[in-house]
């Protein structure tokens, strides 16, 4: 998609039963949504930082707030891009009386 | 050749927001950059679920004090496509002309910066000097000087009067002729400006593009994206072009922002003369359920807004990706190979929001 000129504009992720994770790009303001499931239970999916080396940023947020891994990420902070003090908070329910003093 | 590793923030007198950078240096060349965000990091998006979505609204404005406006707007915008809510048009052209008085504001806000990090003090001064009198015609129509709470699901809170509006126009012309000499002559014609913006952190057509680059940042490089020539609000009725320049360095970027204040007055003249009569809201009926992704143009680019409700007065989800963060892996690129001494103004030229970054 590079080659013919989408620039990747976001990819982000809701919880819902599993997690929604949009994958969003543009041309020429054409807007263009490619949408993946994935199971709660050990979510992951590829990095796509091979083609589009500045979705590390998101990425890494997506692992950092949501738990879910990317695998082969280019720019990988190893959980640390944020300074959370719950693992995955945007994925649970009740954070406040889980969050580490 | 040894290298040394320099901490770059999170507390520098060129920020005015904590970011931290790791530079790489061999002598006094950048060799590579590596960013550590996480030091404002609020979790808001998680407040959908907390906050009824009409109420919402107040934690988008607060995301950032800078763009704050054009954050409540691009929330409501989300839920008005879910729930296919005709907002009136005098309410869409009262939008455009707090954005655009938004916009001026803001770039007004980074030259002074920028003259600052230069060293350029007195025109640091005039920059702000200039914002004040925008300052004062947002406080004037809103109440408030920087976050301004009029933006709403369904329209706008308050209206602005014809006859004030005329006023205001008035007053933006002198304002606008201010801003031309004291602001906008110097930074396109000074020596100083020149001297020190030019042939720093370039960043190449298509760099910007395969990085994601958006706003001026990516407009100083030539990519023609202005995301107002979507038409939302009321822009589809305006006569607005993407100011473009094609060097790709700091002075190419400070350019674009200069010029793009003026075609800010512009479009508020445009609003003045074109803004319907009528009301301002509708009323709200019942709760969001559907998704929408909404695209506006923050002062610092392309801002993107998901919103996605479940038919409850809560929200599932509420997401926002901020121009700031697009533009990090941009900026990490201007950095490679620069010195040292170059670092507070290429980190400056894409105008970081750190607290819309981390949200």
């Amino acid at each position: 998609m590079l080659d013919e000129g989408w620039r990747l504009v976001q990819i982000g992720c809701t919880k819902l039963d599993r997690f929604q994770v949009d994958y969003t790009f543009d041309r020429a303001y054409r807007f263009l949504n490619l949408r993946v499931m994935v199971p709660e239970e050990d979510a992951a999916l590829p990095s796509v930082t091979g083609s589009y080396l500045c979705a590390f940023t998101y990425e890494n947020e997506i692992r950092d707030l949501f738990g879910v891994e990317f695998t082969g990420m280019g720019i990988d902070y190893g959980g640390k891009f944020y300074r959370v003090g719950v693992k995955a908070p945007f994925s649970r329910e009740a954070v406040a009386e889980e969050s580490t003093p | 050749m040894t290298r040394t590793i320099i901490p770059f923030g999170p507390q520098h007198p060129v920020f005015p927001e904590p970011i931290h950078l790791d530079l790489v240096l061999e002598d006094e060349k950048v060799i590579e950059a590596i960013p550590s965000l996480g030091f404002i990091h609020r979790g808001l998006e998680l407040l959908c679920r907390k906050k009824i979505f009409q109420e919402l609204v107040y934690v988008a404005e607060r995301i950032c004090g800078i763009c704050s406006f054009i954050h409540g707007l691009g929330y409501c915008q989300g839920v008005e496509k879910i729930m296919d809510l005709p907002v009136p048009p005098r309410a869409l052209y009262l939008r455009v002309f707090w954005s655009e008085l938004s916009r001026i504001h803001s770039h007004l806000l980074w030259l002074g910066l920028a003259a600052d990090a230069a060293g350029f003090e007195n025109l640091f001064c005039s920059c702000w000097r200039v914002r004040e009198y925008i300052l004062d015609i947002i406080e004037q129509t809103t109440g408030g000087r920087i976050i301004f709470g009029v933006c709403k699901v369904g329209g706008v809170r308050k209206d602005v009067g014809d006859s004030d509006l005329r006023a205001i126009l008035a007053r933006l012309k002198e304002v606008e002729a201010d801003y031309r000499r004291g602001v906008a002559e110097v930074f396109l014609r000074e020596y100083t400006i020149r001297h020190r913006f030019s042939d720093v952190g370039c960043l190449s057509a298509e760099d910007a593009r395969r990085l994601g680059a958006v706003g001026p940042t990516g407009r100083g490089s030539g990519l023609p994206q202005d995301m107002r020539k979507l038409g939302y609000a009321a822009y589809g009725e305006l006569e607005l072009e993407p100011v473009i320049e094609t060097a790709g360095d700091c002075f190419a970027r400070a350019v674009v922002r200069v010029r793009e204040v003026l075609g800010s007055f512009d479009l508020i003249r445009q609003v003045v003369e074109k803004i319907p009569p009528g009301e301002v809201d509708v009323k709200v009926k019942g709760f969001p359920e559907g998704e929408f992704f909404s695209r506006l143009e923050q002062p610092r680019g392309e801002v993107v807004y998901y919103v996605r409700g479940n038919g409850t007065k809560f929200l599932d989800r509420f997401r926002i990706r901020t121009p700031t963060f697009a533009n990090l892996p941009a900026m990490l690129q201007m950095l490679k190979g620069c010195d040292l001494a170059d670092v507070p103004v290429i980190v400056l030229t894409i105008d970081p929001c750190i607290s819309c970054a981390e949200r």
